[in-house]
């Protein structure tokens, strides 16, 4: 099977408006249609359809034999993936969530991430590992973690993060035909809506939100490809997952001309498109929820001082998680929400 | 593509099929248990402590039942507890009962996150924790809070965890029921599975180098035995014949999967012992004598520097994994009330009522005596708060513990976070 057919236009294509979990499970849905070689399995993903509900009817669609439940065990979940892959398969497995990634490391970082290095191309690993990551669900220290770090640090493995059930159905798909593993993390606090931040405040559902018309049928988001969110010139956001949609909101209601850039794929990071807005702005701030040492917000950093340099007319600011773990009772001091990133705003606009 | 040639039967072979289980009842089902196979109590050889691991191999497969039919002890296996002893079992199961039904409202009516019941369970947790020394050192999954009942540690406290309130001994930092208690020689709960296993054989042995008289023992559901963990922890506790106690509370069902996604269609959990060369006795969960006897067993064989054990309890989830799961979604209904196992209170009630130690009427007159000490603590510790309602431990607690000393970057990020609750709160003051 290839995967070069031509791209499908999706200004023509009829819409629906899904949630980020129904985008995922429309994703799932169309790719194991399309393709009898992609099976999707996880701890709780088959008869139930995911603690998240993820793969809600799945099985019942496409058999238990290519939607299937797991043992408890995530180094058993990625170690038979990677053999499925060696057999030809194009294995879709669910870790339950990000925080319960580390016992299937060895199996990703040693073993699938340099399978086509190690063999000269004899062997892949085109697996995609789909994980809800990242807090704001009173979740604590196991439920909340934003891992993603680990996996960039790692050479071989893609990540991917969606912030829309539009870019999520559209990035899931190039996942699963992409032929290298990646790394699709989830951000659960906007499965149902695109929360913003302002905790005290209601939440919005996906259908109030433009990127919540989401295509029918088959359609693909290049991985490598950020999204221009808003244009602007005072200065560039760089942000991914949740934080897109708390820094828009802390952008709008400061009412400053910011050009957010919603990365969508950290590795292989649209350096270009990251560039080509710093030049024109001049400033930049990067935002995760991650902890900060060491996280993305790091190397994006280092690339913009690398590269932009003699156009920057400020420090680059970037606003994270604190470097601890998640805490339960205090998740809204630890969030980088609307006063973190809005004083770092002023700090950019003063400069 | 790299792989083999993909898909298609090969010559007059038959072609490959793959078994992935399921369970024999789905909502909706009639359930009928008549497949399980339940020998009478009193029935189980009850061989010595020390007996070669090999001993208890046909005990792997078999189930320790002490309490029978007619709710009488029977068998080599009865602990022939004095009545006092059995009533005190009694009360703090049903302690734990009452402290479950109350927390799991509370989450319902907002005032925490997150709540998980044992309800079903409590003898796989009180019976052992009575068996036990009060200080053996304990490495719970997150299921036992009647060990922390029994062996005496304040509900309030417990609340006040549940609740993540300023009274939090854990500082609000970790999810409901993750408790830690150290005095109680309860090991902090993680959150994630199976990590406790090796663990506690690490505390084994070294209770052991330095010639103690402790032993550790370690509780896991059967679902978690997939992980790696639980076999590394074996295979360490069998190379250095750790003290340690491995419980495996088989309830059936790992929120959505049931049991025969851990290997149950197979065989048994307590026969996992034996490829490692390790005593394993399988029990009924819901029979606190007969798990209260295998505990003591295996206590005794620990203590003797005879080896761990591995102790299967045969029980039932009787509700939802945790407040965030809807049961009914995957299994009938029924299973609950068909279990062929009966109620582990239930049957202890029922046996201190049959020879004479109990009545009806006791039984209610302690079941509302339970239900205002646990209202009566609430109380108490709703007045350090609940979750979300601002009587939390101060922001810079946050930042405290990560290291011994703070360094620079926490100190920088604690004035942070200091700094922005002002922002967000001008009249606001950091207690």
């Amino acid at each position: 099977m290839t995967y070069e057919e031509s791209p499908v236009s999706l200004a023509e294509a009829s819409t629906r408006r899904l949630n980020m979990i129904e985008a995922i499970n429309d994703a799932l849905d169309i790719m194991m249609e399309r393709d009898p070689n992609v099976v999707v399995m996880g701890e709780d993903v088959g008869y139930f359809g995911g603690v998240f509900r993820a793969t809600a009817g799945l099985q019942k669609k496409h058999g238990k034999t290519r939607v299937f439940d797991t043992p408890i065990s995530e180094c058993g979940i990625i170690g038979v993936a990677v053999g499925m892959g060696a057999y030809g398969l194009r294995p879709v497995p669910e870790i339950q969530f990000a925080d319960y990634i580390y016992p299937g490391l060895d199996q990703l970082v040693s073993e699938a991430a340099r399978l086509r290095y190690r063999s000269a191309g004899e062997f892949i690993a085109p697996m995609t590992v789909r994980s809800p990551f990242g807090g704001g669900i009173f979740g604590g220290q196991t439920h909340s973690q934003s891992p993603e770090a680990l996996f960039t640090h790692v050479s071989g493995i893609k990540t991917v993060i969606p912030s829309t059930p539009h870019d999520a159905k559209g990035l899931l798909i190039a996942a699963i035909e992409d032929n290298d593993p990646v790394i699709f993390f989830e951000p659960k606090r906007i499965y149902n809506g695109p929360f913003n931040g302002y905790y005290d405040k209601p939440v919005e559902p996906w259908a109030k939100h433009a990127d919540s018309a989401v295509p029918e049928g088959y359609y693909s988001i290049p991985l490598g490809k950020a999204r221009i969110v808003r244009p602007g010139n005072a200065f560039t956001v760089l942000a991914y997952g949740t934080m897109v949609h708390v820094a828009a909101a802390v952008c709008a209601e400061k009412g400053v001309d910011a050009e957010i850039i919603d990365l969508r794929t950290l590795v292989p990071l649209d350096i270009e498109t990251v560039e080509k807005s710093v030049e024109k702005t001049g400033k930049c701030l990067i935002v995760h929820e991650a902890t900060r040492t060491c996280g993305f917000g790091a190397e994006l950093s280092a690339l913009v001082q690398e590269r932009c340099f003699y156009h920057l007319e400020a420090p680059i600011e970037r606003v994270t998680g604190f470097d601890t773990p998640y805490p339960h009772s205090l998740e809204w001091a630890y969030f980088p929400g609307p006063v973190r990133i809005g004083e770092a705003i002023d700090r950019l606009m003063k400069a | 593509m790299s792989g083999g040639t993909n898909g298609g039967a090969r010559g007059n072979l038959p072609p490959l099929a793959l078994h992935v289980p399921e369970p024999k009842f789905r909502p909706g089902d009639e359930v009928d248990y008549s497949h399980l196979e339940i020998p009478p109590a009193g029935a189980q050889a009850r061989p010595d402590e020390q007996c070669a691991a090999a001993e208890t191999q046909a005990l792997c497969f078999d189930l320790v039942r002490v309490l029978g039919e007619d709710h009488r002890a029977i068998g080599p296996w009865d602990p022939k507890l004095d009545a006092d002893t059995l009533r005190r079992m009694l009360r703090t199961m049903a302690l734990t009962r009452a402290f479950d039904d109350r927390m799991y409202r509370g989450q319902r009516q907002g005032k925490t996150s997150f709540y998980m019941k044992c309800t079903g369970e409590e003898a796989t947790s009180v019976a052992p924790a009575m068996a036990l020394a009060s200080d053996d050192m304990v490495f719970p999954s997150y299921r036992q809070q009647g060990i922390l009942i029994s062996r005496g540690y304040p509900i309030v406290e417990m609340i006040n965890q549940i609740y993540s309130n300023r009274a939090d001994k854990l500082k609000g930092r970790q999810l409901p029921i993750m408790y830690s208690a150290r005095e109680a020689s309860f090991f902090t709960i993680s959150g994630n599975l199976a990590t406790q296993y090796p663990q506690a054989v690490g505390w084994a042995m070294a209770s052991a180098i330095k010639g103690d008289t402790r032993i550790a023992a370690t509780w896991i559901g059967e679902g978690s035995t997939a992980e790696g963990d639980f076999h590394s922890a074996m295979t360490f506790a069998t190379v250095y014949n750790a003290p340690v106690i491995f419980n495996v509370v088989n309830n059936q069902w790992a929120i959505s999967s049931f049991s025969g996604f851990a290997g149950a269609e197979r065989t048994t959990f307590a026969a996992r012992a034996i490829g490692y060369g390790m005593a394993g006795l399988r029990v009924d969960g819901n029979d606190p004598l007969a798990v209260y006897a295998a505990t003591k067993w295996a206590a005794d064989r620990a203590r003797s520097n005879a080896g761990p054990t591995l102790i299967e309890h045969f029980t039932y989830r009787a509700e939802g994994h945790s407040t965030s799961d809807d049961p009914g979604q995957y299994r009938s209904a029924h299973e609950r009330e068909e279990w062929p196992l009966g109620d582990p209170i239930n049957r202890l009630k029922q046996h201190l009522i049959v020879i004479g130690e109990w009545s009806e009427d006791q039984h209610a007159a302690m079941d509302r005596e339970l239900m205002e000490q646990v209202k009566a603590a609430t109380k108490e510790a709703e007045k350090n708060g609940i979750l979300g309602h601002g009587l939390h431990h101060p922001f810079h607690t946050m930042f405290e513990d990560v290291f011994e000393e703070l360094p620079w970057h926490l100190k920088e990020q604690s004035e942070q976070a200091i700094h922005e609750r002002r922002v967000k709160w001008p009249e606001w003051k950091e207690a």
